[in-house]
């Protein structure tokens, strides 16, 4: 062993704070920690989510207490905000579901090019966002 | 590799059972992806605003029932499986990533009792 293969430079991650800002990460890799972030986003209102289909599902009046949660809002938090965290559940859900249909696809075809990683990650993005404001529009009545 | 593997030896941390949960993911996902469309497609080809009576009504046939129970069963292993994958690339102390654990099955299990009560008003 010659002294220089001995003494290797060792990366701990020290400086991760200040080092993560200063990545460049290609769109695969938005995809793929975006699909981490939806996917704990999810987990973590999962609650919410599951209160929003108690209260929808019930009955008219409870469906009426559902929706009233987008105007008059929910103890002290407007009903806009509300509204802003049911539209980051929506695209958490359709990148979450688009970026899986993309692993689903590199799993299934087992040699998929560097290009397709990119093309790919480009249309999950542009999707889910496009879906995002199609499903926000509908939920709430612009259409 | 250590080629003992049992005893004091033996690794008990890491996902060394990885195939069942990388099958079980994608199983389960595929599942939920028909329920999803089913549903969304229902949602998206209503015009105007969803009704009580709509949304109320996709959920009250039995086979929809059955097929939501399943999805949530789905959810729960799909979910579990991605956390623990999370807790396992964060957190290195075994006794945190433990009660993290512990923690997000006594969540998941909570959510899909809830669920479940919720869609046959038990």
């Amino acid at each position: 062993m010659t002294e220089l293969a001995r003494k290797r430079p060792e990366f701990r991650n020290i400086n991760a704070l200040t080092d993560l800002p200063s990545y460049r990460l290609p769109a695969a890799g938005w995809v793929s920690i975006l699909h981490r972030v939806s996917g704990a986003l999810m987990f973590v209102l999962m609650p919410f989510i599951i209160w929003m289909f108690d209260n929808s599902i019930t009955s008219e009046f409870s469906y009426a207490k559902f929706t009233a949660i987008f105007t008059v809002g929910c103890g002290f938090l407007p009903g806009w905000m509300m509204k802003l965290v049911a539209l980051a559940l929506v695209w958490a859900y359709l990148h979450h579901f688009i970026a899986g249909l993309r692993h689903l696809y590199m799993d299934a075809h087992h040699a998929v090019s560097k290009e397709f990683g990119k093309s790919s990650a480009m249309v999950t993005l542009s999707l889910s966002i496009a879906l995002t404001l199609v499903l926000g529009a509908k939920l709430f009545g612009l259409y | 590799m250590s080629s003992v593997n049992y005893g004091s030896k033996r690794i008990v941390t890491g996902a060394g059972y990885g195939f069942r949960d990388w099958l079980a993911q994608r199983v389960t996902a595929l599942l939920m992806a028909l329920f999803t469309l089913i549903v969304l497609a229902q949602v998206i080809f209503t015009s105007g605003p969803i009704g009580y009576e709509q949304w109320a009504g996709i959920f009250a046939a039995q086979w929809m029932k059955v097929l939501t129970f399943c999805v949530i069963v789905a959810m729960l292993m799909h979910v579990w499986v991605g956390i623990r994958d999370i807790w396992m690339d964060y957190i290195k102390p075994v006794g945190v990533r433990l009660g993290l654990h512990i923690a997000s099955i006594v969540w998941l299990v909570g959510c899909a009792g809830w669920a479940i009560q919720v869609l046959w008003r038990l």
